[in-house]
């Protein structure tokens, strides 16, 4: 996926002069093509993401669609009052990527982990979460953002996901994408790299895709909960203000909502030490 | 040299602007028992200055593309700056009494969505960040335009714009300006006593920028200043302005609870009667 954004970010650059890439002193061995090819639009802005964000808004306010990028919780949590106040309150395109998305980063541990930044990012009233679950996902995503830019979360895997698209799939806030043919009374639904899991659980359900969602594009999830029966959620993210429950919330007090159940990561890996696949696995994820 | 194709409306008598954003701050805190009037006082007369004379900005086109970028970081001081933006035409002056009234543009801390105003500010440590990333704009796209940002001086303790201070001298934004409303007054006691911030001067010029020191109710110095910018090539600009918190009002003047208070209707007369009294003196 981190190929995939950068790779694809470098096309769009060659053909928007507006794009310009901001880093948090991070993405060795992936942005050097960037800097190389756009040093006028490269910027790395040290340690300080704080600074990083709000000069992201400064540039933005002045034409530019900014990328900041960064690892994990490092370019949401730690800046979060700047995406907030400078960024989705004045409506303006700066794309957050985190890299390392879920417990990508397995073993270097909790800090390193990103599985409380759907709860951060979706309470703002104007951002798009862009959560792709694999590498051609990454891409319609990065070219649906550039085409619509404004205040938007991009969270990605690491390197190395499977891709699980055949062609660049259809993506808009709020759209179910199809993944796997199967039965169509009981279907998966994930979000973000959890795609994989989603479909290695799936046992002949048909398998979606949501790779763009929203607070506004809440108001869209009824009519598509309605044509299943059954729907399960899949995240590598907590439970509490994930994806599971952004869908519950949207169909809250109707009849849609019992069909839903969400699997989420469970808090107890958030205290240990393993790999990216043992935590999802201990943290239900995975089996 | 640059265009100024904004110069034809002034430069107005600046005196006589800041006692109308005194007096106009006065009636909007007293009409929407607001809080920050002190704040506002304290940075009247630099208000005055950048729109009466320093400031290359428009009310006919509030959005020009040349114009100079100003932001107020000190959000909650924002009765000056709309003060300041009726008293120069971007705002109706009717429109000052609906400060803070629901469905009013006018909020109790500064908003983009008043005209003239770029940013909108209330929590501290962002102006400066957000003005470094339209200064870096500027000087990636070679244009003529300036970014002043105005800080109060409880907001460095914010590390966010400590950050940006580095940044800025980093990056030579000698188009970047921050004045520093330097009234030595937070929320609670005196910056000495709360986050000690002296050595000031060495301690910004120790992060690279060019650094000058002006009273900040002295109108030929701060517009000596201003007009004078860059001072260094290459160089970000610190501007301390030593303000008195409350200037104008003598029962205001360095007094925390004006932090907070505001004054009654006889108390908001008295405030005025001083502030017109001081201008027909000087």
């Amino acid at each position: 996926m981190r190929n995939a954004f950068i790779e694809e970010l470098t096309a769009l650059a060659a053909t928007h002069d507006n794009i310009a890439l901001i880093v948090g002193d991070l993405g060795y061995s992936v942005v050097e093509e960037f800097a190389d090819r756009f040093p006028d639009r490269f910027i790395n802005a040290g340690v300080a993401e704080q600074n990083m964000t709000g000069l992201a808004a400064g540039m933005a306010s002045e034409g530019y669609h900014v990328f900041t990028y960064s690892i994990a919780n490092f370019p949401t949590f730690r800046c979060a009052e700047q995406i907030r106040n400078d960024i989705d309150h004045h409506r303006l395109p700066v794309t957050v990527v985190a890299v390392g998305g879920g417990v990508a980063y397995g073993a270097l541990g909790y800090s390193h982990h990103a599985v409380q930044d759907y709860a951060l990012m979706r309470a703002m009233p104007h951002m798009i979460i862009a959560a792709p679950g694999d590498p051609l996902e990454t891409r319609a995503c990065l070219r649906w953002l550039v085409a619509n830019p404004g205040p938007s979360y991009l969270r990605l895997g690491k390197a190395g996901e499977p891709r699980f698209h055949e062609s660049m799939p259809d993506v808009a806030p709020g759209r179910w994408v199809p993944v796997r043919d199967g039965r169509d009374e009981a279907i998966m639904l994930s979000t973000g790299a959890a795609l994989g899991a989603a479909i290695a659980r799936a046992a002949g359900r048909a398998v979606w895709s949501l790779p763009l969602w929203s607070m506004a594009a809440k108001a869209e999830q009824s009519v598509q909960l309605a044509r299943h029966e059954r729907v399960t959620t899949l995240e590598d993210h907590l439970a509490d203000g994930g994806f599971g429950s952004w869908l519950t919330e949207a169909v809250a007090g109707t009849p849609a909502a019992a069909c839903i159940e969400p699997i989420a990561l469970s808090p107890e890996i958030c205290d240990m030490v393993a790999d990216q696949a043992t935590l999802n696995r201990i943290g239900g994820l995975t089996s | 040299m640059r265009e100024a194709p904004f110069v034809a409306a002034k430069p107005q008598d600046t005196y006589l602007l800041a006692q109308r954003i005194r007096e106009q701050a006065l009636r909007m805190v007293t009409r929407a028992k607001a809080s920050h009037v002190g704040s506002a006082l304290s940075i009247a007369d630099i208000m005055a200055v950048l729109y009466g004379r320093a400031l290359r900005v428009d009310p006919d086109a509030p959005r020009h593309p040349e114009r100079d970028r100003f932001i107020l970081s000190k959000g909650h001081a924002c009765v000056a700056v709309y003060a300041a933006l009726a008293e120069t035409r971007f705002i109706e002056r009717a429109s000052l009494e609906t400060y803070g009234v629901n469905g009013s543009i006018l909020m109790a801390h500064i908003s983009h969505k008043v005209p003239g105003a770029e940013f909108s500010t209330g929590a501290l440590g962002h102006g400066l960040p957000f003005g470094t990333g339209k200064a870096l704009a500027g000087k990636r796209r070679e244009a003529s335009w300036r970014t002043v940002v105005l800080t109060s001086d409880g907001e460095w303790g914010e590390g966010s714009n400590w950050e940006a201070a580095l940044f800025a001298a980093h990056h030579n934004l000698d188009n970047l300006i921050c004045i520093l409303d330097y009234n030595k007054l937070q929320s609670l006691k005196t910056v000495d006593e709360t986050l000690r911030l002296e050595p000031l001067h060495s301690k910004f010029e120790a992060f690279g920028w060019a650094v000058r020191e002006v009273d900040g109710h002295d109108h030929g110095a701060l517009a000596d200043a201003l007009e004078g910018a860059p001072w260094e090539a290459g160089k970000p600009m610190m501007l301390i302005a030593h303000t008195i918190k409350g200037k104008g009002v003598s029962f205001m003047e360095n007094k925390v609870e004006w932090h907070y208070r505001n004054p009654t209707p006889e108390l908001l007369e008295v405030a005025l009667a001083e502030i017109a009294g001081a201008n027909s003196d000087a």
